[in-house]
């Protein structure tokens, strides 16, 4: 029974390993975005499992949330907005497709025997390190003459993952916080700015087609002011 | 429990399958998704050195990656739908020149 619970966690991992990498090469060979979004959610979750049994809570959770409830959102967001039927349904692959291969292999081949059993060490050396955070703590010190004065010292206490995490964010980590913020920030203008249409051609009954003529044709004026 | 290699062997799997999506695929939200891949690849990688060292520095990088993921799939699809509106594809082999 010991030895059964024992291989509970390698059954789980490589169960979700199995599913993540089956899933991740389903996202690439799909020829539907919507197909491939859907898996790409799948292997989010899967992430987000193997993130919760490395002892990291709190990532495997902001996982979910960002990535399989903001981004998947967004990217099947776009994927409606885009009329993927209307597509010309050619070839889904690059002309490039030999080199890619190659290219593919090789990587994989170099990244396997960088990460290959035996390289690191597999214990972890202090398991309570993940959950634990240093506070600031004073205690009373008798003196000789026998007045009593408070001392500051730091000592690890032992708190969740994700108020140790919280502790480390907001106390070490606290200007590339702030700078992760104001990212955000720029991130959102960039994007509205971007995909914004641009004024007096939001008609309805405008074609996009409009916008490469008039694009060629202000070529062709400037050509002729040059020549 | 598995070992810290076998993390590291799944992470390596994910990011080749996501480098060869980037590569071999022409619809440009498919590659933003392989893109993502990568992204989640490295950071099974954190995760797992983080766990290994007893260190919380891999979480919090963690934290940030997915921080940058987000804004750069943000931008990168409001590209993909003024492309979209520009050519009528979203094939990367359309997008060949910068002038608009």
């Amino acid at each position: 029974m010991d030895a059964l619970t024992a291989s509970i966690p390698l059954l789980v991992f490589v169960v979700v390993g199995t599913i993540a990498v089956a899933s991740s090469i389903l996202v690439v060979a799909m020829r539907n975005p919507v197909n491939s979004a859907l898996f790409l959610l799948l292997t989010f979750l899967c992430v987000a499992v193997l993130f919760v049994m490395e002892g990291a809570e709190f990532v495997g959770a902001v996982q979910v949330l960002v990535y399989a409830g903001g981004i998947m959102v967004l990217f099947l967001f776009v994927v409606m907005l885009i009329n993927v039927r209307a597509l010309p349904d050619d070839r889904i692959l690059s002309p490039y497709w030999t080199g890619g291969a190659v290219v593919g292999a090789a990587v994989f081949v170099l990244l396997v025997a960088l990460v290959r059993p035996g390289v690191y060490h597999e214990q972890n050396d202090n398991p309570l390190a993940l959950r634990s955070t240093t506070v600031n703590a004073r205690h009373r010190v008798v003196q000789p003459d026998g007045t009593t004065v408070r001392k500051r010292y730091t000592r690890q206490q032992v708190v969740g993952n994700s108020e140790a995490i919280g502790m480390a964010l907001y106390r070490d980590y606290l200007v590339p916080f702030e700078v992760a913020s104001l990212f955000l920030l720029v991130a959102m203008v960039g994007a509205i700015l971007i995909g914004k249409r641009e004024l007096g051609i939001d008609d309805e009954d405008v074609d996009p087609q409009y916008i490469v003529d008039r694009v060629a044709e202000e070529k062709e004026m400037k050509e002729a002011m040059s020549a | 429990m598995p070992s810290t290699s076998d993390f590291l062997m799944l992470s390596a799997t994910l990011f080749t399958v996501g480098l060869i999506g980037v590569i071999l695929r022409r619809n440009m939200i498919t590659v933003l998704m392989c893109i993502e891949l990568m992204l989640n690849a490295v950071n099974i990688n954190l995760v797992t050195f983080s766990h290994m060292l007893g260190s919380l520095e891999g979480q919090i990088f963690t934290i940030f990656v997915i921080t940058v993921a987000a804004g750069e799939a943000a931008v990168g699809l409001a590209i993909i739908i003024q492309l979209y509106r520009l050519k009528s594809s979203i094939n990367v082999d359309d997008a060949r020149n910068l002038n608009g």
